[in-house]
């Protein structure tokens, strides 16, 4: 049986893989990592495929102790690794031996830390996928201090590597959006402001939506919209006229209108902004 | 028809009524067997829009779309489902009230309709059941409750719905179901799945 202790769990610490896609048409989120890429290379770095499921540390340190020999690779947030006291390298494959103890940092930069362990962390799937969904409480619960996690069978040899390259978290971003589809419920001024102006993350920010504070975004068009399907990367915004981006979590379906979409990279640069990070948009014409 | 852009990989169609969405979701999802931009993860209809997620090429999947002539008629004999129901919601009486109804007036018309499972959203496996009559269409409450309990049977606008699972909620309730209509353990794991028929029978005890 290959299995690790948790020691520190932090105050929230999820399993997750690749998420729940093609089920928006039962209502079912797409969830799963929130930083993408940083799950992907992960898994690549211990010789998993890419659905092998991780843990998925929110600002926080934590600590494990291997009770197998594993490899463990620590990608997303930046965060300083030691291995029983000695520094390791964050975003490579370590190689650890029954007993040792992983610990790591609050995140020096970014949010969100990945763990991933050869064989990946074995769970029974809900609706296909282990991930948690914190807004539709699907999933496992989240980890808890002294819970043993069982690994699966190491997918074979983890790969040989020097250097892997990831986008180091910054305390700014701006987000690529296009346009649509509702930016006709807004007035000119508001899509003035959304291309010229930033915001700052809001610490009310979580896996459902990355929630952003500054200039309030006026509506034109005051009629009440039918909840419509919306996808990860929608900027919608409520009556408060404060954008909030969705993320994995988000509900497949919202009432307000979307002014417009940032692109899949721009989803993991956001799922890694901390509260305070500075926010603005490069604004993309419609097709 | 109306074909408004989202993101880099989606669309979301706009249309006329419930109808015609569920007649056009009925056409893509018979096309998509047929290998029509199979690379599309999502298709999600809702009241009056689809929203298509996940495709390589939107550009060409709209332009398509908006040559389709004549859109399938969405499929009025799928499975019947009857759910028996007690009819003691909190809001029955509110309900009533704003129909111009006794309360047996309407647990008697509700009882008399044939819903048609139309399309799930909001949380998993809500679904919004078609075919209340502009009669008993009453508004959304004004302050959510923070909890509604699994199997509340509830009305808001043109719809009918079951709570699948306790989660907040603004619609009104009228009654409630024993029947559990959400098994995330089963394939599918929705009793109510789009182009159920479901209707409410009210339970004898």
């Amino acid at each position: 049986m290959r299995e690790i202790l948790v020691l520190r769990s932090g105050p929230l610490t999820t399993i997750q893989d690749l998420g729940r896609s093609g089920l928006a048409h039962l209502g079912v989120p797409p969830s799963g990592a929130l930083d993408r890429p940083a799950l992907l290379l992960g898994n690549r770095l211990v010789g998993n495929p890419n659905d092998a499921a991780v843990l998925e540390v929110t600002f926080s340190s934590f600590s494990f102790r291997a009770l197998t020999d594993c490899v463990v690779a620590v990608t997303g947030a930046r965060v300083q690794l030691s291995l029983d006291e000695r520094q390791e390298a964050w975003a490579m494959p370590i190689v650890m031996r029954r007993e040792q103890v992983l610990e790591f940092s609050l995140p020096t930069a970014g949010v969100r830390t990945y763990v991933a362990f050869n064989g990946g962390i074995e769970m029974s799937s809900d609706l296909g996928s282990r991930s948690t969904d914190l807004l539709s409480s699907l999933g496992p619960e989240p980890v808890r201090d002294g819970q043993v996690l069982a690994l699966g069978e190491s997918f074979g040899v983890a790969p040989l590597v020097d250097f892997a390259p990831y986008p180091e978290p910054t305390d700014q971003i701006r987000l690529n959006l296009r346009l649509g589809p509702r930016e006709n419920y807004f007035t000119e001024s508001a899509l003035v402001d959304l291309a010229t102006k930033s915001w700052q993350v809001s610490s009310m920010s979580n896996r459902i939506a990355l929630r952003l504070e500054g200039p309030h975004l006026t509506r034109r068009d005051q009629r009440e919209l039918k909840s419509e399907g919306i996808v990860t990367g929608s900027v919608q915004v409520p009556h408060d006229g404060l954008p909030l981006i969705f993320l994995a979590d988000h509900p497949t379906t919202a009432g307000y209108p979307v002014i417009g979409v940032v692109g899949p990279d721009d989803v993991a640069a956001c799922a890694q902004a901390a509260p305070g990070t500075r926010v603005s948009f490069q604004v993309i014409p419609e097709r | 028809m109306k074909i408004l852009p989202v993101g880099e990989r989606a669309l979301l169609i706009e249309l006329e009524d419930l109808e015609s969405v569920l007649g056009l979701y009925a056409e893509i999802e018979q096309r998509r067997k047929g290998g029509w931009h199979h690379d599309i993860v999502d298709v999600v209809p809702a009241a009056r829009t689809i929203l298509l997620d996940g495709i390589s090429d939107p550009d060409a999947a709209a332009t398509e779309l908006t040559g389709w002539k004549r859109f399938r008629a969405f499929p009025t004999e799928g499975p019947l489902v009857e759910l028996e129901t007690i009819y003691d919601g909190d809001d029955l009486h509110n309900v009533a009230k704003i129909c111009n109804l006794s309360p047996s007036e309407l647990i008697a018309a509700h009882g008399g309709v044939t819903f048609m499972s139309a399309f799930c959203g909001f949380s998993p496996g809500f679904t919004y059941l078609s075919g209340l009559p502009d009669e008993l269409q009453v508004p959304r409450l004004n302050n959510p409750r923070p909890s509604v309990p699994a199997g509340a049977v509830a009305l808001a606008d043109e719809f009918c719905a079951v709570y699948p699972r306790s989660s907040p909620g603004g619609w009104q309730i009228i009654g409630h179901t024993e029947t559990s209509v959400w098994d995330s353990s089963k394939d599918p794991p929705t009793l109510l799945q789009p182009g159920t028929r479901v209707r409410f029978v009210r339970a004898t005890s």
